[in-house]
Order: structure tokens, then C-alpha cells, then sequence
């Protein structure tokens, strides 16, 4: 089979969508940026996709690359198609994600301080006080370190037009960088001969850069800062996640009965007695983080922890409180946001946004319901949302009712045409739909952006749904190098140079003679057995 | 290293080596099993169990249900699938610890039970596949995990168990009435040609016995394993007084191993059953002892105050 007989009805297939296609332009052409990809496909026949398909799903079975799903521990499907992106659309993401993070930053700091973003009347004070993340608990101190969002993932899509338009902003806890990861080293034994020519930039280093974060940021006087990762536990669904990064971290994966908080400094239980714990990398929300300040019946935290934050005895990442930043009614004001704290303009747009708190917008909704994508403001995951055109007439019904009964509680959103990566199914490839999760690390001074993200995609023909607990998949991301001095992905260099072998050691003195001597032996041994064969 | 963590790592290690020790005496008891009239068999299938350690579920108690509790069971601990399973959840659990070459082969692993017939013939390949699997999941414990304080514990807890498997394979004797021949306990310790090379002339019961019990230099015998213990329990705990021992499990181990190795005797068969019943008690108590000390989560999550 050639590569127009597993693209065969594709464009067909691609046109139907009406979605901006990453790998073709109309007619089927490869775009510029997929021309090895493009180049690696062709060779390859059905049989032998679908073998290295097989393979790299072992591989994620055997190695543990998992997600938890209803207590099952599920793979997380890697599609063989990489995601490209070219270097200059990068650059652009790469800005407006940093532009974000800061802006995101400075709004979080003056939420907890004091709030002159409400009083010079960018957003209304009551938009904040009715947010179900922002807690009171930890108004009014400045955390360790300074920083608020050391991790975040900014949720990116393509419309229709081509355009990069940012979905959602995720500064509590997002997850999925173990994925970023893994996928590209199954990647590099997966479809070794897209590498080639092209110059990938590398992701490897993200667990060194989140680490000299955590360290940068840890209270002050502490010399050696101990860092930790604070898993709910096993059953977690990006359990995997934590436990990787952890380990490539080198530092420990605790649970919170390995806390103790003691004259707010925070110890963890060790063979060797406690030991003090100066940054906790927090992988739980923050309801269950501290049964002091929180749900008092969660025993997967520690009490005491948001005390011992406010005094400065540990700092916490990201900072308890976030969730107001995320908030799905403050991201229609996140453009407004970079404004006035940046004085700059957006890099990245949102996407057009109803705010149903507000009376003339959600008259307007109300009547279309059934052409919008209606979300929860606090959800994440993909859960509470409602797509129009997808549902019926009684989930439209109670929906409606739920908007009515708490419009703060809900935006509308226009449905968007995700952009679309050929993805293998079956016995073929087609178009599915894709979003983009680029990755921040921000240690107090710079903002640095993971070259790439996790591409999700839905495997569903025609599903707009990615999340992984919705039957989404996730593809690897290519970032172009634009210039040679980006560092980059190479493949072992093919010329190996010849080490001379150098002695130092003290040898026996007629070592070296004797070694000569044997191998004349062998030789002699070899040319005798010929001679009398 | 986190008390919780070490507590994974000891048990990783009993676990794997009972999966290890459960297949070398169920592949050399199949063989005998095989033979005995139906009515003997059920019996000495019954009596097997309970010299591993559990008793059976019903009353119905014949050679495919005993396959299913010390091979298939995956909910018995006492079973080879259980107790792989086991091992693979508290690497799962201590996963950022442990390097991802002892992981993946005891995670690929606990993916392959299923692929195994579960019948007779099945499982001799079944055990010999275990056996190898564990070979290799102890070799990459001990070449890919620095031997520092958590490779102790995956140590201690192997060395442990690998005394209290070695006293079951020797209690097995009994079993059978027709009694179990030494060249086939010492094959199922791996141990015939050292044996052969060490006692040439001297083949006999009381031999082989003392063989198995009390060689310093056999890695499988109860008092090689036994000083094993002590010496990862002596790093562990490297604040030895002049006097005495803080530590229970060392004071228990110790004895143990001691009274084995200066005890005299003309007539070790007929102490045997005894000597074997001590060697798992002090293995059961000094596993106890070690919970306490190192792995105590006792404390309950709670709050200590502000200062304290």
C-alpha cells in the first residue's frame, strides 16, 4: 500500500469537517513544516503502521504509561502522526503563553492584596467573591518565594481561519507534561525516520528547569532546599505523572500522611526520623490539602500546611488560592487583565465568550442554546460541558434551567472547528480534532515556555471532546528549530570517533606481551581448524 | 528515604522471592503429586497447602485447586500470581525510588500471568517462567539500584524471606508418606550440583539436610540467608552499641542464626520439624520488629500545633 491508499478519501474526509487541516492545505498538499512526516508515511505500508502502532502501545502498557480511569489503569493512546508546528507560529505561542502566565501572576498577587484591579474598575468586585477558588484562607501575605504560578498549562486551539485562540487557562494543577515526555520517546523508536532531516526542539530538560524553579523559589535562608511532589496517592488518575516527574526530578513522592507540620515548618516521616520539607510541588487540589482550612474529612492532606505557608515556613506550587485565575468568568477578562497589568496588547486571543451573569447576553443564549458549547466556569476535564448542536432537546431543557438557576456558574462559548491531524484508524488515516497544552515554568524571574505541549486529539471521527477520560488520545508535538542555535533533537551521530586506548593503571610488566602472544595463538588455533577442515 | 517507601521495598522483596520460592517447591511437588493414587493426592495436596501456609477453601480439595491457591490465585498472598501482583503494586507505589529497569520487569511481569495454561502441563512452564522473571527482577535490583539504604531494605526483606521459603521446602519433607528424596530437594533449591561438589562422598539425608540448613557459603541455605539479614540490618542501623542490641530484629535474627550454627547434634532429621518451626517464627517476629521501627505510621494525621 502507498501512502495515497491510507490517505485515500482524506481530503474528502477533511473537507466535511470544515476544519483548518495542520498537515494539508486544500487539495491535499503537505504543508511545509510536514514535509519529512509527510516524506516517512509514504514509505510506510498499513501493516507496517499498524505494527509500530502496536509496538509503541506495548511499550506505554509495559513501561506504566498509564492514566487511572474508574480505578483501572488504562494506557494513554499515542497516535503515530506528530503534531508540527513550524518556528514561527512557535514563537508566537511562546509569547503570547509567557504574556499570560505574567499576567495571571500580577492578577493573582493583587487578588490577595489589595485588589486595585476591582477598585480601578477592570472587574467587578463580585466576579472575584463569588469565585469558588478564592480563598479567604490565604488573603493578605505574599507566599515563599513570590511566586504564585511556578506550572501552568494554557489551553490553546486553531479555528477554522488558522488561528491560535486560547481556551482556558490552567494555574491550579494541570497536568499531562509526563505525556509530553514519554510520547517522544516513543516517538524517536516509533517513527525514527521523521527525525531525520528536521530540527526538533528537545523537551527533555523540563523536569531540570521545574526544578531549579522549585529550588528559586523556596523560603528564604534555606540553603539546600529539600523539594518534594504531594500525590493524593495511587489511585489518583495522573498518578503516573507524579511519580515521573519525581523520579526524574530525583526527589521524593509523598503522600500527606508522610507530613507532619510542627511550628509551621512542614517534616516528612523518614527511616531516618523527620526531615524538613522546604517546597512542596502540590498535585492535589486545594479542598483536601489542609483539613484545617479546608474539607475537614480529607485525609489525603496535612494540617497545618496553609498556616506554615503564611508564615513562611514552606512554599507551596502552586500557591493555594490559584483557582480564582482560572476561573472561567475571569478568562473573558484575561485580555482586559494583560492590558492593565502589562500595558501590552494580547499575543493570543480568546475566544469570543458570553458572560451569562449578565443579563443581555444570556437572553441571547438562552434562545440559542443549541448552536453554543456551554460550560461550568470551575469545571476542568472536560466535565459539565455541553455541546449544542450535539445534544438533545431534554439536556438542553435542563440545561437551560441549571443557566437560569446560577448564571455565574456558566459561559457560552461559539462552537469551534478544532483544527484536525491525521490520525490512524483502522485501516487508514483521518482527520481528527486536536488541542494543544503548552507548558510554563516560572521561577520568580523568567517565564519559560516547553517548546511543544501535549497535543490531545479526539479519536472519535468528528468529536470535538479530547480529554483522556472522554476517549481522547494524544499525539506528539514538534516544534520546528528556526535557527541552528536552538538546541535540538539529533539522532546518534553516525561517524564514531576511535577512543586511543590509554593505560594509567599499573600493569603486570609482561602484560602486554602476554596478551600479544595469546591472540598469535588464537590466531595460529583459528588457521589450523581451517587448514583441516 | 521516606518510611513508607522503605516499607514497599522490603515487601517488594519478600514477595518476589516467595514467588521464587513457591514455584521451585510446586514444580518438584507436581512431579511426585502426579503419581500418588487420587485419594493420597488430595490429601498430600491439602497438607502442602498448609505447609505454605493457608488452608483450603472448601472441602473439595483436589490437584487443580491447589494449582489454582499456590499458583493462579490472585488474591492469595500465599500464591505466586498473588504474590506478583503484591510485588508489582508496591513498585507501583515506590516507583520514583526504584530504578525503571526493576520496575518495567516486574510490571511486564505482572502483565504476562495471564498468558500461562493453567493445567498440569501449563504450569511446570508457568513456574520455570517465574523463576526467570525473578532471577532477572533480583539481578536488575542489584545492578541498576544503588546499594544504599533502600536496596538494604529490598535486601533484608528477601534474605528474610528466602530463610523462611528454604524452611517450608524442608518441612515439604514430610508430606509426603512415601517421602520426598533429597536429590529432589536439592534440586528444588537449585542446590544439587553445589551439594555434589562440596560433600562428594558423604550422599545421604543427614547430609543434605544439614546442606540446606546450615552451609555458610550456599546462598539458598537458612544460615547464609539468615546472616544476610543481619548484615543489612546492621547498615541500616549503623549505631551498634558496645553492649547489646537496641535493635529487636537483629537480637532475633541473630539467636536465630546463632543457634543453628553452634547447635550440635547427632540426630538433626528428628529435630528437623522443630528446627524449621523456630527458623519462621523468628522470621515472622523479626519482620514484625523491623514494622516498628522503620516503617511506623502509627501516628495518626493530625494536627500538633503551632508550636510544639
Amino acid at each position: 500500500m502507498t501512502m495515497s491508499d491510507l490517505f485515500q478519501d482524506y481530503s474528502e474526509a477533511a473537507g466535511r469537517t470544515g476544519a483548518y487541516d495542520e498537515m494539508f492545505a486544500p487539495g491535499q498538499k503537505a504543508r511545509q513544516s510536514y514535509g519529512q512526516v509527510a516524506g516517512a508515511l509514504r514509505e510506510l505500508s498499513l501493516a507496517d503502521v499498524s505494527a509500530r502502532a502496536d509496538s509503541m502501545a506495548r511499550t506505554f502498557l509495559d513501561r506504566g504509561v498509564t492514566f487511572d480511569f474508574a480505578g483501572e489503569e488504562r494506557p494513554f493512546p499515542l497516535d503515530i502522526v506528530p503534531r508540527v508546528i513550524p518556528a514561527d507560529e512557535w514563537d508566537v505561542l511562546e509569547r503570547g503563553v509567557a504574556q499570560r502566565v505574567r499576567a495571571l501572576e500580577a492578577f493573582l498577587n493583587d487578588v490577595y492584596d489589595k485588589m486595585t484591579v476591582v477598585s480601578d474598575g477592570v472587574i467587578p468586585r463580585q466576579l472575584v467573591t463569588t469565585s469558588a477558588h478564592f480563598h479567604r484562607a490565604v488573603h493578605g501575605f505574599e507566599p515563599a518565594g513570590g511566586v504564585r504560578v511556578h506550572i501552568s498549562g494554557i489551553d490553546v486551539v486553531r479555528d477554522a481561519a488558522g488561528t491560535f485562540r486560547v481556551l482556558e487557562d490552567n494555574v491550579r494543577v494541570p497536568s499531562g507534561v509526563s505525556y509530553v515526555l514519554e510520547n517522544r520517546r516513543a516517538m524517536a523508536k516509533g517513527l525514527p525516520e521523521a527525525f531525520g532531516q528536521q530540527l526538533i526542539r528537545p523537551v527533555e530538560e523540563y523536569p531540570r528547569r521545574l526544578l531549579s524553579a522549585l529550588r528559586k523559589t523556596a523560603p528564604s535562608g534555606v540553603d539546600d532546599p529539600t523539594v518534594v511532589v504531594l500525590t493524593p496517592g495511587v489511585f489518583n488518575s495522573a498518578y503516573f505523572e507524579h511519580t515521573l516527574l519525581a523520579g526524574l526530578m530525583g526527589v521524593e513522592l509523598v503522600e500527606g500522611r508522610d507530613l507532619i507540620c510542627r511550628g509551621n515548618r512542614v517534616y516528612m516521616r523518614t527511616t531516618a526520623g523527620e526531615q524538613r520539607v522546604d517546597v512542596i510541588y502540590k498535585r492535589i487540589d486545594d479542598d483536601f490539602l489542609d483539613p484545617l482550612q479546608f474539607r475537614s474529612d480529607s485525609m489525603l492532606g496535612c494540617p497545618g500546611l496553609v498556616n506554615a505557608a503564611r508564615a513562611g515556613g514552606v512554599t507551596i506550587a502552586n500557591a493555594v488560592g490559584n483557582g480564582v485565575a482560572d476561573d472561567k468568568l475571569v478568562y473573558s477578562y484575561v485580555p482586559d487583565l494583560i492590558r492593565y497589568y502589562l500595558g501590552e496588547e494580547p499575543v493570543i486571543a480568546n475566544v469570543d465568550t458570553f458572560r451569562l451573569e449578565e443579563k443581555e447576553a444570556r437572553e441571547h443564549v438562552l434562545d440559542r442554546l443549541h448552536e453554543l458549547v456551554v460550560k461550568p466556569v470551575d469545571g476542568s476535564g472536560g466535565k459539565g460541558l455541553v455541546i449544542g448542536p450535539d445534544a438533545s432537546k431534554e439536556e438542553l431543557d435542563a440545561l437551560r434551567k441549571r443557566v437560569i438557576a446560577d448564571p455565574r456558574g456558566w459561559i457560552a462559548q461559539p462552537v469551534l472547528q478544532l483544527s484536525t491531524v491525521p490520525t490512524l484508524s483502522g485501516d487508514k488515516f483521518g482527520p481528527r480534532h486536536v488541542d494543544l497544552r503548552p507548558f510554563a515554568v516560572n521561577d520568580g524571574d523568567d517565564v519559560w515556555v516547553l517548546p511543544g505541549g501535549l497535543t490531545r486529539v479526539a479519536l472519535k471521527e468528528g468529536s470535538l471532546i479530547v480529554n483522556s477520560s472522554q476517549g481522547g488520545g494524544s499525539k506528539d508535538t514538534w516544534v520546528l528549530a528556526g535557527s541552528p542555535q536552538v538546541p535540538v533533537e539529533r539522532l546518534p551521530q553516525q561517524s564514531i570517533t576511535v577512543r586511543e586506548r590509554v593505560s594509567v593503571w599499573p600493569v603486570e610488566s609482561n602484560w602486554r606481551d602476554r596478551q600479544s602472544e595469546q591472540q598469535q595463538q588464537q590466531i595460529s588455533d583459528a588457521q589450523e581448524v581451517t587448514a583441516n577442515a | 528515604m521516606l518510611s513508607r517507601i522503605a516499607e514497599s521495598l522490603f515487601w517488594i522483596g519478600r514477595y518476589v522471592e516467595r514467588a521464587d520460592g513457591t514455584a521451585r517447591i510446586l514444580d518438584v511437588h507436581l512431579e511426585r503429586l502426579n503419581h500418588l493414587p487420587t485419594e493420597e493426592r488430595r490429601s498430600v495436596a491439602r497438607e502442602l497447602l498448609g505447609v505454605m501456609g493457608a488452608r483450603p477453601q472448601s472441602e473439595d480439595f483436589g490437584l487443580e485447586e491447589l494449582l489454582h491457591a499456590l499458583a493462579y490465585d490472585k488474591h492469595s498472598a500465599t500464591s505466586i500470581a498473588g504474590s506478583l501482583g503484591a510485588a508489582r503494586e508496591n513498585a507501583r507505589r515506590a516507583r520514583e525510588t526504584v530504578s525503571s529497569g526493576l520496575w518495567e520487569s516486574l510490571n511486564t511481569t505482572y502483565y504476562g500471568l495471564n498468558q500461562h495454561r493453567k493445567d498440569v502441563v501449563g504450569t511446570y512452564r508457568f513456574c520455570h517462567w517465574v523463576l526467570e522473571r525473578t532471577a532477572m527482577v533480583s539481578g536488575l535490583a542489584d545492578t541498576t539500584v544503588s546499594h544504599d539504604d533502600s536496596w538494604l531494605f529490598l535486601a533484608l526483606g528477601r534474605s528474610l524471606e528466602r530463610a523462611d521459603m528454604t524452611a517450608r521446602m524442608l518441612s515439604t519433607r514430610d508430606v509426603l508418606s512415601a517421602g520426598m528424596s533429597w536429590v529432589n530437594m536439592l534440586r528444588c533449591a537449585g542446590a544439587y550440583e553445589s551439594f555434589l561438589r562440596t560433600r562428594r562422598a558423604a550422599f545421604g539425608d543427614q547430609h543434605a539436610a544439614e546442606f540446606l540448613l546450615l552451609d555458610r557459603l550456599f546462598p539458598r541455605s537458612i544460615v547464609y540467608a539468615l546472616s544476610d539479614a543481619d548484615e543489612c540490618l546492621a547498615k541500616l542501623d549503623p549505631s551498634a552499641q558496645r553492649v547489646g542490641f537496641i535493635n529487636d530484629a537483629r537480637r532475633i535474627v541473630g539467636q536465630a542464626r546463632t543457634f543453628l550454627e553452634f547447635h550440635r547434634t547427632d540426630d538433626l532429621m528428628s529435630e528437623l520439624p522443630e528446627h524449621m518451626e523456630r527458623v519462621q517464627k523468628a522470621v515472622a517476629q523479626a519482620s514484625d520488629a523491623i514494622s516498628r521501627k522503620y516503617f511506623n505510621q502509627a501516628d495518626e494525621l493530625a494536627w500538633v500545633g503551632e508550636v510544639s
